[in-house]
């Protein structure tokens, strides 16, 4: 049976565009039930706001499943919040407690400008993606999906890697803003499967080289994975820098011959 | 009837169309393709796969999203699985089966040609997205794993674990994001279509709202593709994502594309039963639980005791004792109208007694908590995040909610509406589920339109445009559409009553849900049309948008997309009154059989409906289009 939380008081970062400076506004939650999600937790205050004439609180969102990857909140300094594994959508109100204080803020990350309050602009992920992130394979012409039959273990790891949600928590809660395990999930997953192999060194160094160009680098603090809410392993970082290194050796040694 | 709903189905026996199609269509050379602009609305599967093949045939193509990324489409929350008739079981399934057993999961009101090609093409796709690298599930040899879904008798179902429409979407975005990165295709990303515009009797291309600075801007084109989604956020409580609306295909109506079948709406059996008032959406557990899930409700309505302490004999296995062939593998709505009868009868599970149990216990019993995990982990693991129970131990507890559409704009054979050089794709589309869809065939459809049947099928209108020349932007007939979208948005601002567009929405789908939902009597739906107006009305006069036009405004967004659903909602009402028989979601409680299951009435409602719009949205205009089959008999649908 459902319980209510009481006297919860949010500040929430509320930034009317990009060029504004930006500043917290303290709002109160007198009454909530614990089976309330965070974001309809959110949804009540807006209501409320509207009614007194005031604009909503803008955040992104979705599904409300922990599937898009639209949702991006900072909750008490934490990407996504305190349930670990969680997205921000699917955190519901029976993890906080009566009288809590909780603080809102968008991702903070110099990749990732704030559209409006609680909303940023993660286009930087697409850059990546489209430098390399993908397998040639046009429309027609395919061969049989059962020819090439993949172990499944490869097909286990390609998909932990491939779980990616694209959300951003990664870069959010590094200290350098890196966006080393988002790029390094989708590097494992094409380059971990027999079809990424033609492409494998190229991919690799394309969306390497336009990371860096938009994101601060990885010196391994290990943030992004406790915030990650697919739990996907940094392991996928050290995949994505060895074939990066190969990928300098190989890809010269192909020009070469070309 | 004023319209001509030419099917444009071609000659020839059913298996043969499609290849007869391909060989007479008329084409457009490659060095000619660039001379063409195509704008591909929607970047789900239908629209992702769409622009990405186009751009790879050598077309311009312009693709426009209201999400921040493509990769975000409502797509990509599908669970369970796609279907394909690739029989690597080896269980008897082929393409004709897999046709049979859509029409008759749509109760036999979709069009054989277009199901049939839908079924052929289903190999092709499951071969494309391996290429990609799609990581579907695979068994300890390597090949690819299936598993089955509702209202089939073989195992088709392709999946990647929890995620099916995550992966597919993934596939297609990365292919999509091929183009964008070569320039094949120009991504427009907060991007709203706000109004379609036709000009000369065909499709010249759309008007759009930027999310982030609420500019107004004309978009021209040779083509217009509308892959936008389905319309079931009409109900406010849904399985979709929240920002699934029907505007583009209802700005595209009231352009002159007609509506088909809007009363034919999905009501999933397994969602988590609503458990609060101010909750905003429904979760759907995927029907593939339904393989190792059973469903029941205790037999006694006064049952206090916890589930686990009802004895068997206590217990009403409901899906199994009425259908005994399928079990907890019957169609959805089959599925749906027997839950919502435990409830009414007092029988309801949980709290509020607003559900049935979906029960595990058996199947961690003969497989073991580890299978049971491997097989649907991450799903049990949502269940507990929303509802604090552990499935595991607990059964689950589920009740049917608003899903899918399958009504949606009408279109022929080559998927254009009624407007010329105007395409519809994927959900936005009617043509192929008839009045029910089956389990992972959405997935199949989306990727179909956009891999295979429009990428064909476009260069038979664009052939006959070469070297024309199109109206461009600047074109007065843009103009005037760009004044009207920003006149509307400027209205909603200025109203300044006292309600949020939420609180209309959420008052507009109890109306839907209680009278055009599971269950619809004449009664219910004549009240149904006398309250929308008035609540529309209402809304027109106490509407509150707080903030401004010329930045992000969700508010604002919302209550454009909450003014269509009003309309739509009518739409829909009136549908559903003018069949006088049940079939498939459809349900008319004044039309069953003596053993309370849906009766149909062949001789008289065998057809489409394609509303046209008058202006006045209580007042559409209806057109029909017949359907005939040829290969099919036309049977009751039994799942006993
Ligand atoms: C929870 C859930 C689970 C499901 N599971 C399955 C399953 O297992 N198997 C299966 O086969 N099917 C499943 N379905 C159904 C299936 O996911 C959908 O029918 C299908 O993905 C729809 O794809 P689409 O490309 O047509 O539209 P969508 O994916 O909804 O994409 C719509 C696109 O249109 C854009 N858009 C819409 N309106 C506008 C506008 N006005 N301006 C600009 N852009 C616009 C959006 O931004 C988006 O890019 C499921 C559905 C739900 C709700
Ligand atoms: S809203 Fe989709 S992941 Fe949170």
């Amino acid at each position: 049976m459902s319980k209510h939380l009481t006297n919860i008081t949010l500040k929430v970062w509320r930034q009317a565009g990009p060029a504004d400076a930006g500043h917290f506004e303290t709002y109160t939650v007198p009454e909530i039930s614990d089976e309330a999600s965070f974001l309809e937790m959110l949804d009540i205050l807006n209501e409320r706001l509207i009614s007194d004439g005031k604009e909503a609180v803008v955040f992104d969102h979705d599904c409300r499943e922990g599937i898009c990857g639209t949702c991006s909140l900072m909750i008490d300094g934490q990407a996504h919040g305190p349930q670990r594994g969680t997205a921000t959508c699917q955190l519901h109100m029976r993890k906080f407690q009566s009288g809590d204080t909780i603080t809102i803020e968008p991702w903070r990350a110099s990749a990732f400008p704030i559209i409006k309050d609680l909303m940023v602009d993660r286009s930087a992920f697409d850059r990546i993606v489209e430098a390399g992130g993908f397998i040639t394979a046009e429309t027609g012409g395919a061969p049989d999906a059962n020819l090439i039959p993949i172990p499944k273990p490869v097909a286990d790891a390609a998909m932990d890697a491939a779980e990616c949600i694209g959300c951003g928590a990664c870069v959010a809660a590094c200290p350098n803003g890196a966006a080393n395990l988002f790029t390094g999930a989708k590097v494992a997953h094409l380059n971990l499967l027999p079809q990424g192999q033609a492409e494998r060194f190229g991919r690799v160094e394309a969306m390497v080289e336009t990371m860096d160009s938009y994101f601060g680098s990885c010196t391994n603090h290990g943030e992004c994975e406790a915030a990650c809410p697919k739990s996907i392993s940094i392991d996928v970082i050290a995949v994505m820098n060895q074939d990066y290194r190969k990928s300098k050796f190989k890809n010269r040694k192909a020009l070469a011959r070309s | 009837m004023s319209m001509v709903l030419d099917s444009k189905i071609p000659h020839g026996p059913l298996a043969d169309k499609w290849d007869e199609f391909k060989a007479h269509e008329k084409l457009v050379n490659p060095a000619n393709k660039r001379k063409f602009k195509v704008i591909v609305v929607g970047t789900g599967l239908a629209g992702a796969s769409a622009a990405a093949t186009l751009a790879e045939l050598g077309y311009q193509v312009d693709a426009f999203t209201f999400h921040d990324s493509p990769r975000r489409a409502h797509s990509i929350a599908a669970q369970g699985g796609i279907n394909a008739a690739k029989n690597y079981k080896g269980d008897g399934d082929s393409v004709f089966r897999l046709f049979y057993d859509t029409i008759k999961g749509g109760d036999f009101r979709a069009r054989e040609a277009n199901v049939h090609r839908l079924a052929q093409v289903s190999v092709n796709i499951i071969d494309q997205m391996v290429a990609q690298g799609v990581p579907f599930a695979r068994e300890y040899g390597g090949m690819l794993d299936n598993r089955s879904f509702g209202g089939a008798q073989v195992s088709r179902t392709f999946y990647a674990r929890g995620q099916t429409g995550q992966q597919l979407l993934l596939g297609a975005y990365q292919q999509l994001a091929r183009q964008v990165g070569t320039g094949g295709v120009r991504l427009f990303n907060r991007m709203e279509l706000v109004d379609v515009v036709v000009i000369d009797g065909r499709a010249a291309g759309i008007v759009c709202r930027d999310l982030v600075t609420g500019e107004i801007s004309s978009h021209a084109a040779h083509a217009v593709v509308l892959a936008t989604g389905g319309y079931g956020n009409a109900f406010f409580l849904s399985t979709n994502a929240m920002q699934c609306n029907v505007t583009a295909a209802w700005r595209a109506h009231r352009k002159g594309a007609a509506f088909a079948n809007p009363c034919y709406t999905q009501i999933h059996p397994t969602c988590i039963p609503q458990a609060d008032d101010f909750q905003s959406k429904l979760t759907l557990m995927s029907e593939s639980l339904r393989n190792d899930g059973r469903v029941w409700v205790p037999a006694n309505p006064d049952e206090t005791r916890s589930p686990d302490q009802v004895p068997e004999a206590e217990r009403d296995y409901i899906l199994e004792r009425l259908y005994p062939s399928f079990g907890n593998l019957a169609p959805r709505d089959i599925a749906s109208r027997a839950a919502k009868r435990s409830v009414d009868s007092g029988r309801g599970v949980g709290p509020l007694k607003n559900g049935v149990y979906l029960d595990f216990a058996d199947a961690i019993s003969r497989l073991g908590k580890e299978t049971v995990k491997e097989r649907y982990g991450n799903l049990f693991d949502m269940y507990e995040r929303i509802t604090g129970e552990d499935p595991y131990t607990v059964p689950m507890r589920i009740y049917p909610a608003s899903h899918y559409t399958m009504g949606g704009l009408w279109v022929d054979y080559e998927l254009m509406t009624t407007v010329p050089g105007l395409y519809a794709a994927g959900e936005a589309n009617f043509s192929d589920h008839g009045a029910n869809r089956l389990g992972a065939s959405a997935l199949m459809q989306g990727l179909a339109d956009g891999y295979f049947v429009l990428p064909n099928t476009i260069s038979n209108y664009l052939a006959g445009w070469l070297n024309k020349p199109i109206p461009g932007a600047d074109h007065e007939g843009f103009k005037v559409a760009e004044r009207e979208a920003a006149d509307r948005f400027r209205q909603y601002l200025a109203i300044g009553g006292t309600r949020s567009p939420d609180w209309f929405h959420r008052e507009l789908g109890k109306i839907i849900w209680d009278y055009c939902g599971m269950e619809r009597t004449e009664q219910g739906l004549e009240k149904a049309l006398s309250e929308l107006p008035a609540l529309h009305a209402e809304f027109k006069k106490d509407l509150r948008v707080t903030g401004t036009g010329d930045s992000l405004n969700q508010t604002l967004e919302k209550a454009g997309r909450v003014d269509d659903f009003f309309e739509l909602g009518m739409l829909m009402c009136k549908d559903a009154l003018e069949r006088r028989e049940s079939c498939g979601g459809h349900f008319r409680a004044e039309y069953q059989d003596d053993e309370g299951e849906a009766q149909r009435d062949d001789d008289n409602f065998a057809h489409v409906t394609a509303w046209e719009w008058s202006g006045n949205p209580m007042a559409p205009v209806e057109n029909r289009e017949p359907l005939e089959y040829e290969v099919v008999q036309l049977q009751k649908r039994s799942y006993k």
